[in-house]
């Protein structure tokens, strides 16, 4: 069995720069990913970030990218990347159990960083499995990735930051997007995507939602409707739109499975996306050992799942007994900067929601 | 299906690569995966539901939720959605929970 000073499971923002942090103090490290390429949902993110300077504000998600994977060049040998690579199983004597190319392998660790990450929510409706209901970040995937189009005219259901950016980048593709409609009475998203989408003539309809999606082998059509102040549909107001897509930006749930199997404590809080796990102020689980960082702690943003991701990185490597070169400095630095990220009016949830665990900002 | 021009994102060309999908063939790119390159074929029915036999495509794209699910070179339940596309694959919609093809 090999065996490693630290793994850490997901190579997106957070993985990443967890995997800096403990190289930078000396530890060896395995990264490890189910997709060919690292970045996670980065890899898809053509639009310029906001945030903060020193998380890289105005540069596009796939050259942020591009950065952290370099940053890790200079560690040579201390760092094993795995990608294409699932782990199946984690248990509390640090051993993962892992599958990469039909391979059944083993790996001992002394501590486990866990940012795996989130995934879309569905919403149900009436036919909501039809081929052609795709998740807004699916569609994303499927165009900037691999440069297909999800089809010819979309419906987007929610005004997230994702539902709005991705409207934007159905555009971009070439691709109609014939309504977006919204539950609430407000736009959730920032206002700035918003009027952008609205300015190339995109239809928002707020206290709108999609009542059933029609179709025999894939979407044909839908049929959307509004909605009263109970958010209950009010029949009588449907109206029929030719769409061949439907896209779902709903939110997103922390990918809790793997931390719940090993046993560590997870709490439902709403604020943060479902269930999360139960972490102190240096991002430990309630297994010693184990830590948890980025959106599977909460869903928020890249650029605040990177900076957690270094704190994390910093205290596993002190936790082993490794020094990190004027390690309080740097640590306090990095959570003046996740408070300055949390500080606007959007991040209300994030900031409710961490109360509500007990810890952070 | 393929995104021609963009502002942003440059989509070179590749080269083709061939697959069968329920015995006729298809081509793909070697960036693709066999969803992107089913959908870029047109295809978006992947596979039927285990009971109702309801159609089934991809939801996630990245590899969480199991919509995408196909019989691959015999090998049932293959993430269609992350599994790159290679020449020659024989990929075929599954029927029930997938029975693997005697090799």
């Amino acid at each position: 069995m090999r065996s490693k000073d630290a793994v850490v499971i997901g190579a997106g923002p957070a993985g990443l720069r967890a995997a800096k942090s403990l190289l930078e103090a000396g530890a060896s490290v395995c990264l490890i990913d189910r997709n060919r390429k690292l970045g996670g949902q980065l890899i898809k993110q053509t639009h310029m970030f906001f945030g903060s300077e020193k998380q890289y504000a105005s540069k596009r998600g796939i050259d942020i990218l591009e950065i952290l994977v370099d940053e890790l060049r200079p560690f040579g040998d201390r760092l094993e990347v795995l990608n294409e690579t699932s782990v199946v199983g984690l248990y509390r004597d640090k051993v993962l159990a892992c599958v990469r190319h039909d391979r059944y392998f083993k790996i001992k660790a002394r501590t486990i960083i866990v940012a795996t990450g989130a995934s879309e929510k569905s919403l149900p409706f009436e036919n909501n499995d039809l081929p052609g209901v795709y998740a807004a970040g699916a569609v994303q995937t499927l165009m900037n990735e691999y440069g297909v189009k999800p089809g010819d005219r979309v419906l987007m259901v929610g005004s997230g930051n994702i539902g709005l950016i991705v409207s934007y980048q159905l555009l971009q593709a070439g691709v109609k997007v014939v309504a977006l409609v919204e539950a609430a009475r407000e736009i959730s998203g920032y206002l700035v995507h918003a009027s952008k989408i609205k300015r190339l003539g995109i239809d928002i309809m707020t206290q709108t939602s999609i009542k059933k999606a029609i179709g025999k082998e894939a979407v044909e059509s839908v049929e959307i409707w509004s909605l009263n102040d109970l958010w209950e549909g009010v029949p009588g107001t449907e109206k029929t739109l030719a769409v061949d897509t439907v896209c779902i930006s709903v939110g997103l749930a922390p990918l809790t499975e793997l931390l719940m199997q090993i046993g560590a404590d997870v709490k439902y809080v709403r604020e943060l996306g479902g269930n999360v796990p139960v972490i102190d102020y240096r991002y430990q689980t309630s297994v010693p050992g184990l830590y948890a960082c980025g959106d599977v702690c909460g869903i928020e943003e890249a650029s605040s799942a990177m900076v957690e991701g270094s704190i994390t990185g910093i205290n596993a490597a002190i936790d082993m007994g490794y020094t990190f070169p004027d390690s309080r400095r740097k640590i306090k630095d990095l959570r003046d900067e996740l408070k300055f990220l949390r500080s606007g009016p959007h991040a209300g949830k994030i900031r409710t929601g961490y109360a509500k665990l007990g810890v952070l900002s | 299906m393929r995104i021609e021009n963009h502002p942003i994102l440059k989509f070179e060309e590749k080269d083709k690569i061939s697959f069968t999908y329920n015995g006729k063939t298809f081509h793909g790119y070697e960036s693709d995966t066999i969803a992107s390159a089913l959908h870029a074929s047109g295809i978006k029915k992947l596979s039927e539901s285990i009971h109702m036999k309801r159609p089934r495509g991809f939801y996630c794209a990245i590899g969480n939720c199991a919509s995408c699910k196909m019989l691959v070179d015999g090998e049932p339940n293959v993430r269609t959605c992350i599994t790159p596309l290679k020449a020659g694959m024989v990929v075929e919609s599954q029927i029930g929970k997938g029975v693997p093809h005697e090799k």
